[in-house]
């Protein structure tokens, strides 16, 4: 779908802007610069009781700076466009770099790494910026009426809200790279409280989000949804302190692979904050196991046509059938562990870092319903809570909540409990995966089931 | 050493100062604006932030960094609802036209006035600074990561990498309200990290160490950093000793200082009023019953001389007192914006914060402190036949709604028959927060603060904050290991 005329011409004016700054650093003498402009809109509604709680409306814009001086690097950014103010800010971010230290692997793609032509990955819905505020807040009232209604034990609710928001950016670099993107987004979430014994409540929450209005589920159908699993929580209690089998379903096993997401990127990796160092050609995880990053997924999430540095992108089998195959580097993470760069980075504008785009696990065949049969006793994890992940030794520890699993059926609610394995040995034990992928989240994952995990409860 | 000793008391932001000063009658205009509609009260938040950057990689500097964003926030509040809108300049045209989104809230209501607005003159700071770290030349500043780095690889060989890093912030907000309010104030912020990975063997682990609160350069005389350096390497190398933890229910041992998260988690945010105007807190309804231990006295104190957390002014212009969430035992009260206090009928307790001028307030926590108690900190830890003497933690994260809360700890250890014995690797707790503090059978003597790292996310948007204890022991609480 082409991009309406008012954002070509917003993107032609951000153009102007990083192309003249690019000039101004060049008459400065710096060996190399990248530029990202970019300028948005937002709204932001949340209504609950039927209520209206917030209407947030703002237009914002700003442009990051990368110097490269004598080797030094120095990072800005501004919201000031005036050009007698940027010519102030430039000049100034030209001097900030004598602070840094020259830094011989700071250097940019060579040009000819740059790509020329890239696809239209469909990223941008015109339809995103003509949701009006009261349309708004016509969906987040539907959303919540449909949570209230569900249930007479749904006694009130968090509230709901929808947010929209675009953005057009350009990426220039002094080696002649210039990159013109333009993207939209909105989602709709919904927060469902029952109360339960003993003065606890139990939330349930739900959401829908894309980057097409029109690909949105339905306000009711969402709000629904956060009811049902604020009621299946009622009465949750702790189990007993053991081993089990552990199911994940799809929001839970995506926290699980974004942590693999962060210890494949080449920061971790050179910083010796990954436990995957040193493991390419290895086998990390369960022959049925394959991670894919795929920046070109059309509407995706995570999509981008090139990288945070002009290169070109590609998708990557950065794990397959159990064995690392590459990790995800930028230019400088590349050349710390003398590797090819894979057109990774992200972070134009500013210091620019290895990342992923659309980072998932790939799905097997079965039903999510289907892990569960054979498991006499085990936990079914619905949600995580916490932070307990060290990246440097893979020791992993989390608060979870979900539903026992009894002669592979569901059973009663579990919550206040952890789920503890070392991810590496974790991520041998997948002995599942269902065919359950959805590409709502920039890192996303099917249901999975692991031969064993720790429970510490009751 | 370059300090510009006039950004302490006259400000060096756009808006107070030179030929784009904010003056009240411009403020009343833009108030007027926002009112036009109708409306129970607007208000106008600027902010101008200042920040100077610095990350070490493995002993070189690899980039410097810094800038300026500056803004102002308008919001129209109609009973709970609230209208928002920003402007990123000082520009009158732009500045309207904010307020003329944020007036939509009301919808077609009469116009109202705003009150003459009277500029408050301002009362001592709680963090009066001197020599800011932002203003200090780059080189000096290098010079202070180096120290940390140098420090970190020195205190021992299987020390293998070092990061660090350095972040100063000049900040000025200036606040006006419908109801006459204008108001100044300078934040000052700084934080210091620095990261090491030992290696023996085959085996890597790491260790980290930070501090700064609203300080100038003078904090680096108290604390070190080579202290922090040192600090770093040390919990490295003791984690290259640590043995998998237990799983089960267990007696922990809260040391003092940084355990103060618990209470941030555990008990802190159920007490921010918005949650109890929702009635989605565990605690809504629950002031004055005894929701823990007797020995146990939690206060949100916004007025520490130099903490994180620490204001002279909360973001919507209210002068913040110290209050007492839980005395002896009992629920006392809620933390308040103006919104929830309107709704409660109470005074604003002075919680109103925000990240920026992008974002609205709301009741947010300052400085959490539990007062100390009685307990020689040795007795306690031999009172534990087996438990977890609990030190450092990377992070915790709580469920409002019906009080679970989990956090995770970077050091702790296996205590038995009294003594500490093995550093535990992996180790995460969980519980339930009133079920916790309930279960507060001894309070030390032994009150110490965090040293400034913390930082608090609700709802999108984060805020530095404060926490301190003394050492605590909890009978109870889920110990989330590995080995059974």
């Amino acid at each position: 779908m082409p991009r309406p005329r008012a954002i070509e011409k917003t993107l032609d004016r951000l153009a102007d802007i990083a192309t003249r700054s690019l000039e101004q650093l060049r008459a400065l003498g710096v060996d190399h610069a990248e530029i990202a402009v970019g300028s948005g809109s937002e709204l932001e509604v949340g209504v609950r009781q039927g209520e209206i709680e917030l209407v947030k409306e703002a237009g914002s814009s700003g442009l990051g700076v990368r110097v490269v001086h004598d080797g030094r690097v120095a990072t800005s950014s501004t919201t000031d466009f005036r050009p007698e103010s940027l010519a102030v800010f430039l000049a100034r971010a030209v001097e900030m770099a004598q602070v840094s230290e020259p830094d011989a692997l700071a250097v940019p793609p060579s040009p000819r790494a740059l790509v020329k032509e890239w696809p239209d990955l469909d990223l941008f819905d015109p339809a995103t910026d003509r949701i009006g505020a009261a349309r708004a807040i016509k969906l987040a009232i539907s959303g919540e009426r449909a949570a209230l209604r569900a249930d007479a034990r749904i006694t009130t609710s968090e509230g709901a809200s929808f947010g929209r928001s675009s953005g057009c950016s350009v990426l220039a670099t002094s080696g002649g790279f210039l990159g013109r993107s333009a993207g939209t987004y909105q989602s709709l979430v919904v927060q469902a409280v029952a109360d339960d014994e003993g003065g606890k409540k139990r939330k349930g929450v739900h959401w829908t989000g894309g980057r097409f209005f029109g690909e949105l589920e339905s306000p009711v159908e969402i709000g629904k949804e956060a009811a049902r699993r604020a009621l299946a929580q009622l009465g949750a209690t702790k189990m007993p302190t053991g081993r089990y089998p552990i199911v994940f379903d799809k929001h839970a096993a995506r926290a699980i692979v974004g942590l693999v997401a962060s210890c494949v990127v080449g920061d971790a990796v050179y910083r010796h904050r990954s436990y995957l160092a040193g493991r390419l050609g290895t086998a990390i995880a369960s022959p049925i196991v394959s991670f894919i990053d795929d920046p070109l997924v059309p509407r995706g999430p995570g999509s981008r046509a090139f990288d945070g540095e002009g290169r070109k992108v590609r998708k990557i089998a950065v794990c397959k059938k159990g064995v690392l195959n590459s990790y995800l580097l930028d230019t400088y993470s590349a050349r710390k562990l003398d590797l090819r760069p894979t057109g990774s980075a992200s972070g134009g504008g500013g210091v620019p870092h290895s990342s992923t785009s659309n980072f998932y696990l790939m799905p097997g065949r079965g039903s999510p319903e289907a892990l569960l049969k054979g498991i006499e006793r085990g936990l079914f994890v619905t949600r995580m809570m916490g932070f307990g992940f060290d990246a440097t030794t893979g020791n992993f520890s989390r608060g979870a909540e979900g539903f026992l699993i009894e002669n592979g059926e569901l059973g009663h609610p579990v919550s206040e409990v952890t789920v503890s394995r070392n991810l590496d040995e974790l991520l041998r034990g997948i002995d599942k995966i269902a065919n359950d992928l959805e590409f709502k989240t920039s890192i996303a994952a099917p249901s999975f089931r692991v031969d064993e995990m720790t429970v510490a409860g009751s | 050493m370059a300090a510009r000793k006039s950004a302490l008391t006259l400000g060096e932001a756009p808006f107070v100062s030179g030929p784009q000063a904010i003056d009240p009658e411009l403020a009343q205009r833009l108030l007027s604006r926002a009112l036009a509609q109708g409306g129970d009260f607007a208000d106008l938040y600027f902010e101008y932030r200042r920040s100077a950057s610095l990350s070490m990689e493995d002993g070189l500097v690899r980039a410097a960094g810094g800038g300026i964003d500056m803004g102002v926030g308008v919001r129209v509040v109609v009973g709970t609802a609230m209208g928002y809108a920003y402007a990123e300049s000082l520009d009158p045209a732009e500045m309207m036209r904010a307020a003329e989104t944020a007036s939509q809230i009301a919808r077609a209501g009469a116009a109202v006035a705003p009150v003459a607005i009277a500029p408050r003159r301002k009362g001592k700071s709680v963090y009066p600074v001197e020599h800011p770290l932002v203003d200090l030349e780059g080189a000096a500043r290098v010079e202070l990561l180096r120290r940390a780095d140098k420090a970190a690889r020195g205190h021992d060989r299987k020390i293998k990498r070092v990061d660090a890093s350095l972040v100063a912030v000049h900040k000025e907000i200036l606040v006006v309200t419908s109801d006459g309010v204008m108001v100044h104030d300078v934040r000052p912020m700084i934080r210091i990290s620095v990261s090491a990975v030992a290696r023996r063997g085959k085996r890597s682990e790491s260790g980290s160490s930070g501090g700064g609160g609203r300080h100038g350069i003078d904090y680096f005389d108290r604390i070190t950093p080579e202290a922090h350096g040192i600090e770093a390497a040390r919990v490295a190398l003791i984690n290259l000793d640590s043995r998998p933890a237990p799983a089960g229910t267990m007696p922990v041992v809260l040391a003092p200082g940084d355990s103060g998260i618990l209470l941030h988690e555990a008990v802190g945010h159920g007490l921010e009023a918005d949650f109890n105007r929702k009635r989605t807190s565990n605690y809504t309804d629950q002031i004055g019953k005894r929701v823990a231990s007797p020995l146990v006295t939690v206060v949100d104190d916004p007025r520490i001389a130099g903490s994180r957390g620490s204001l002279n002014v909360d973001d919507e212009g209210v002068t913040p007192r110290e209050h007492r969430l839980i005395v002896g035992g009992t629920l006392r009260g809620y933390m308040h914006d103006r919104i929830s206090a309107d709704f409660f009928r109470m005074k604003p307790s002075g919680s109103g914060r925000r990240e920026s001028f992008r974002h609205v307030t709301m009741p947010r926590m300052t400085n959490t402190l539990m007062a100390a108690g009685q307990d020689d900190p040795i007795d306690i830890i031999r009172s534990v036949k087996r438990g977890i003497y609990a030190v450092k933690y990377s992070g915790g994260q709580v469920n409002i709604s019906n009080g679970d809360f989990v956090f995770s700890l970077t050091e702790g250890y296996l205590i038995e028959d009294g003594k500490l014995g093995a550093p535990l690797r992996g180790v995460n707790l969980i519980g339930n927060g009133p079920a916790a503090l309930r279960s507060v059978s001894m309070v030390g003597h032994d009150f110490v603060l965090s040293d400034g790292m913390w930082t608090c996310g609700k709802d999108g948007q984060s805020v530095p904050v404060g926490v301190g204890m003394p050492t605590v022991k909890v009978d109870q609480l889920t110990v989330g290991g590995t080995a059974v």
